[in-house]
């Protein structure tokens, strides 16, 4: 199959595959375990990598606009700035890029290995759909957990650019938090919870439909992994370009009052 | 709540003899029966294709209820893609599938997953799933179904105790030997009581005494639980085994496994020879080690 066939025929297939995941839902039975277990391995197992991450981002944006805005004496404003840039994209971006590379490659590498044993097809023998029990759980426990780690890294990112800004340039923590408050509207913050469920959705069903669609035994689990956090990525990225246009139309750009 | 159920998992073995009631009666009775007379599987004019390559080409035949079809073949004619047809997990190109008389060629997840609980399956791996124990695995079936935990236990161990690994009950995947893999998915298979299993060369790479245990396993279920079966394999100790005894239970209650000899019981096992997608053979095995065919000669003889 040409490039762009394949391309379509994955995005068809994944597609459907969510939809298969999300349809039977409320259906028995239910497999509220797993979700959780997989809430805990997705949410809590990735927790300190976004704190780092988090911290480290805010400290650095800090750095970068805290010269630029005394040049033009607006210093003051520099907690918003941070806030704004956090709430906005990297807080949701970062996240999920640190989320897939993390998760997105365990789910394919995970469910790749049990395809090519030939443990989805025993799975389907003994009366199971491996989709309500091994999609499903992940794919929800991946859009309940991603908005919560996006929230985390937004406040611990902010915390980290008042530490930077208050340690390296001396500016008042206060001053730092009082710009934040100021700035801040519910839209940027509901914005900020969009965009993590259109990438847990995104990063759910490619590592899912990349593992169970893995062929070529050792290798091929090897190559769909790579090809899994790769593709989720890019996806990703450029969902990130649509969704902030799209919620500036819904929202409207704001600047600071 | 039933509670004469609790086992002494350290009791002295005893064979679980619990015959089915269709049993003694299905081997000797008349085929008065219309039920009979419906084969368990059947496959008319099969095709099946993958990218270029034809895996099936025009397969035909019936197992009836009660049988054993042995499938011989040389590796890539097709034997497993027959087996997996049978559960579903592919579909054909063109030809229909029967399963107990019904036409499952173009069921759906949903329907398959009822027809399915009448059909256990081996595969050649064991495919167990390794993130769970021995017990996990056998239970599979019960703890999806919600089945209380004392019946699940009961069940695991009788199953475990079938295949010789009540001692391996806790332990993961990882921690057994190929063999033993194998018999954890025959016991994970079994459980429920299907009425139709499929064996995918489940004695390869065994040990004679193992695959002896393996092919006693499979008389036990033809003679004394009225199962029918499809047996995968290539090793003529196989069908020398399934071909000329039959398993009987003795004035003493226990399960013996006597020659076909002078007696001449009609063992209820047939063979099927599959090449490159086709039947080139169905019937006895007497007829087979008859037929002047050179490619089944030489696949009889290994030269």
């Amino acid at each position: 199959m040409s490039f762009i066939k394949r391309g379509v025929y994955d995005l068809q297939e994944t597609t459907l595959l969510t939809a298969r995941a999300f349809g039977g839902v409320l259906r028995r039975p239910r497999y509220v375990r797993e979700t959780i277990k997989q809430m805990d391995i997705i949410g809590v197992g990735s927790l300190t990598i976004i704190l780092l991450t988090g911290f480290f981002t805010g400290g650095v944006l800090t750095i970068q606009t805290y010269p630029t805005l005394a040049y033009y004496g607006q210093q003051k404003q520099t907690g918003y700035l941070v806030a704004i840039s956090l709430i906005r994209e990297l807080g949701p971006v970062l996240t999920a890029l640190m989320v897939t590379g993390r998760v997105g490659s365990a789910i394919t590498a995970e469910l790749g290995s049990m395809k090519v044993s030939e443990q989805i097809d025993a799975m389907r023998a003994l009366g199971t759909d491996p989709i309500k029990k091994l999609v499903t759980p992940r794919m929800f426990a991946l859009l309940l957990t991603l908005p919560m780690l996006t929230v985390i890294a937004d406040v611990v990112g902010i915390c980290g650019g008042g530490a930077a800004a208050t340690t390296i340039y001396g500016l008042p923590f206060g001053t730092f938090f009082s710009a934040v408050r100021d700035g801040i509207t519910s839209s940027d913050i509901i914005g900020g919870v969009i965009k993590p469920i259109v990438f847990a959705i995104i990063i759910g069903s490619i590592a899912c439909y990349k593992g169970l669609n893995t062929d070529g035994g050792t290798v091929g689990v090897g190559r769909n992994t790579t090809s899994s956090v790769v593709t989720s990525s890019i996806i990703v990225i450029v969902a990130d370009f649509f969704l902030a246009k799209l919620l500036q139309v819904i929202f409207g750009s704001s600047v600071p009052k | 709540m039933d509670s004469a159920v609790t086992q002494d998992l350290h009791a002295p073995r005893t064979l679980d003899l619990r015959v089915s009631e269709d049993a003694a009666e299905s081997t000797f009775a008349e085929v008065d029966d219309l039920n009979r007379a419906i084969p368990a599987i059947e496959f008319r004019d099969v095709h099946l294709a993958f990218d270029d390559r034809k895996i099936l080409d025009g397969l035909s035949f019936k197992v009836m209820k009660g049988e054993t079809k042995l499938i011989l073949g040389g590796s890539g004619c097709g034997k497993s893609t027959t087996i997996k047809l049978v559960l579903g997990l592919l579909k054909p190109d063109s030809g229909q599938i029967f399963v107990d008389g019904e036409d499952i060629t173009h069921y759906n997840e949903a329907q398959m997953r009822r027809v399915r609980q009448k059909i256990g399956m081996i595969f050649q791996e064991g495919a167990l799933f390794d993130s769970l124990s021995v017990y996990d695995n056998v239970a599979f079936k019960l703890h999806e179904k919600g089945v209380p935990e004392e019946e699940v236990e009961q069940e695991v161990v009788r199953m475990l105790r079938f295949v010789n690994l009540e001692h391996a009950i806790d332990k993961m995947p990882s921690e057994l030997s190929g063999g033993m893999r194998r018999r954890v998915g025959i016991a994970r298979a079994l459980v429920g009581g299907p009425k139709i299993v499929m064996f995918d060369e489940p004695t390869a790479g065994l040990d004679p005494p193992t695959a002896r245990t393996i092919c006693e396993l499979a008389m036990k279920l033809r003679d004394l639980e009225d199962v029918s079966s499809i047996f995968v394999t290539h090793e003529m100790n196989n069908l020398s085994y399934l071909s000329s005894e039959y398993a009987v239970v003795n004035e003493m209650g226990d399960v013996v496994y006597e020659p076909e000899g002078e007696r001449l019981c009609l063992i209820n096992t047939k063979v099927l020879m599959m090449r490159d997608g086709q039947v080139i053979f169905s019937g006895t095995d007497e007829k087979l080690r008859k037929a002047e065919d050179t490619y089944i000669q030489k696949f009889l003889r290994g030269h």
